[in-house]
């Protein structure tokens, strides 16, 4: 009997590689769809030879590598780091609810960004135009550290990690609404853009950046997964199988701040892709992380490369802010999960 | 020296001290001991000093090493824990549960560990289970997960924190006789039990705990006495002997004197 529940295991484990053998084939869809939709109007056949390197068109050229693929591949990868970024927060704070954007990570990126709109204050010796993102990675890194820092001090569990993240996510508001009120309606126009995420703006240089992130966190994530999984067992249970705990938590919210710094600083807040995206992940393969975490990373890729896509379509003319639109689709999809999830 | 020796444990909580510089007779492997006590008595926190789990004072020595100094990896072959409860909200079905027991700390192959977490489950019985969601399961089945994740490594040292609460009484027995059969490989089993007629049938020795110390110890018809029972609980008891040797704790109501 053994060998034969053996077996359905290891059958469910190859479903669930399956499962994210598809998640990434429908995230790879989604890049080409966001590519090829745009208020150009460029033919299908002329976007995918631009694509592959073939003679065409200068402005079609322009079009499909300077603005498209690097919008395109933005949204792809900040989906990809918020979802991992919240996948980890959820699991070593022990909390649902956690990330980026409800401990606060996401409107101190905000608050930075506000400094150097209205106040005009940028880290020296930075390029102008990388002001803003300068600015908001900043303060989204000092957010988490200075979370960890008083998580140390006060020596609690995650409980204590959190409170202090649901006060800093408050107060940054709060200062956020005082630069508001005394901006510029210039800068007021521009700053709540930014607070809504847009992927207008990305560039080369951003994606290149945000990748690398990715590049070096997830090696270092996908090692962990193991002990990820045994801290869903409860922490003493984690600790008496031989795992450090405390170390455990320290360089995971390390790399959850890379993330997250990263990624909102690059296209502003864009909430709920952090939340949804592990749910998501977790109702369709499960709470094993070496398949949890993946399954997290294409799924937040995928949401957020469709929003990118509804962005330019929704209303036709119009390129809606994307932190818009993650909510829009991302909501129905997740209540529909929620609740065939009770049916069952 | 073989067998567990824990010396002058103590535990505060803030400005509450739970555990007051408590010693406990050295435990020898092939024993089971019980420890007893009313609610609150610290035997749950010295459980999980013992593991290593809890900031201590004092000195745990497993066959001669001191754990604290033992590097946690190594600990964790070691050392079994059983926690009082297993949380409910996982959706991790048993058998993974009790890979990751395997492969957290370890780097054990899967098809190695698979096959180790799958052949626990089935010798406590519960191999049916094992394609469950823990969040699908009874308090009584997660507690049997729980045991099966304990076992899995083959510690020289078990530590159980109430393992048999929430079982029905078949699943008490197969519990406590797999905890007996563990001893008799040579192991050293400790378990934090309420439920004296329990005790009394299982343990070799039982470690009475009142006020932060070790109030009484010995085996069960030395511990489980009147008088004893009496100073510890508050509750006026009587204790009789029935047939091959086993004891039966009859409480009669509360002691006159409180």
């Amino acid at each position: 009997m053994s060998d034969a529940t053996l077996q359905r295991y290891h059958r469910q484990g190859r479903r669930n590689t399956l499962l994210v053998a598809v998640l990434g084939l429908a995230a790879l869809a989604a890049l080409l769809l966001d590519l090829v939709t745009g208020p150009a109007g460029l033919p299908l056949a002329e976007t995918l030879r631009a694509l592959t390197g073939a003679e065409v068109a200068r402005g079609t050229q322009v079009i499909v590598w300077d603005v498209r693929l690097p919008v395109a591949c933005m949204a792809l990868l900040v989906g990809a780091a918020l979802a991992l970024a919240g996948a980890e927060m959820q699991t070593v704070l022990e909390n649902p609810l956690a990330e980026p954007f409800t401990l606060g990570v996401s409107s101190s990126a905000a608050l930075g960004a506000a400094v150097a709109i209205v106040l005009g204050l940028t880290l020296p010796g930075l390029p102008p135009v990388w002001g803003v993102s300068g600015n908001a990675f900043l303060f989204a890194l000092g957010a988490l550290g200075l979370l960890q820092l008083l998580g140390r001090i006060r020596g609690g569990g995650p409980e204590v990690l959190i409170l202090f993240g649901v006060a800093l996510n408050f107060t940054a508001a709060a200062l956020l609404s005082l630069l508001q009120f005394v901006a510029s309606a210039d800068a007021l126009q521009q700053l709540v853009f930014w607070t809504m995420g847009s992927l207008a703006a990305a560039q080369w240089p951003g994606v290149v950046m945000i990748g690398v992130v990715l590049a070096a966190t997830v090696p270092f994530s996908f090692r962990a997964a193991w002990k990820l999984t045994a801290l869903r067992l409860g922490e003493d249970q984690a600790k008496s199988f031989g795992v450090d705990v405390a170390g455990l938590r320290r360089w995971t919210l390390l790399r959850v701040s890379l993330l997250a710094a990263s990624a909102v600083s690059m296209v502003g807040v864009i909430g709920f892709v952090g939340l949804a995206g592990p749910h998501i992940a977790r109702m369709l393969v499960g709470e094993n992380h070496r398949v949890f975490l993946p399954a997290s990373i294409l799924t937040g890729a995928l949401v957020m490369s469709l929003a990118s896509t509804l962005s330019k379509t929704l209303v036709p003319g119009v390129l809606l802010p994307v932190g818009l639109v993650t909510s829009l689709i991302g909501l129905p999809i997740f209540f529909a999960l929620i609740l065939r999830g009770r049916r069952r | 020296m073989q067998g567990l020796l824990a010396q002058g444990i103590s535990v505060r909580y803030g400005a509450r001290s739970v555990l007051a510089g408590l010693d406990l007779p050295l435990l020898r492997p092939g024993e089971v001991t019980v420890l007893a006590g009313p609610n609150a008595a610290g035997k749950s926190t010295l459980l999980r000093a013992i593991a290593q789990l809890q900031p201590h004072g004092g000195q745990v020595l497993l066959d001669g090493r001191d754990l604290a100094h033992v590097p946690m990896r190594d600990r964790a072959r070691l050392i079994g824990f059983m926690p009082q409860s297993l949380p409910s909200g996982s959706s991790l079905v048993a058998l993974e549960s009790v890979i990751a027991a395997l492969r957290a700390g370890d780097t054990l192959g899967a098809r190695q560990a698979d096959a180790a977490a799958m052949a626990v489950l089935d010798k406590l019985g519960i191999g049916a289970l094992a394609l469950e969601p823990l969040s699908a399961l009874s308090g009584g089945q997660r507690q049997m997960v729980s045991l099966a994740q304990a076992i899995v490594r083959d510690p020289r040292l078990l530590l159980l924190d109430e393992p048999t609460s929430a079982l029905d009484l078949a699943r008490q027995v197969r519990l406590l006789s797999e905890l007996r059969r563990l001893a008799g490989e040579g192991r050293i089993v400790v378990a934090v039990l309420h439920d004296l007629a329990l005790a009394a049938q299982w343990a070799d020795r039982i470690v009475l705990i009142h006020g932060g110390h070790t109030h009484a110890e010995g085996a069960p018809e030395q511990v489980l006495t009147p008088q004893l029972l009496a100073q510890v609980y508050g509750v006026e008891a009587r204790v009789e002997r029935c047939s091959r040797g086993r004891i039966m704790v009859m409480i009669d109501g509360e002691h006159a004197a409180g």
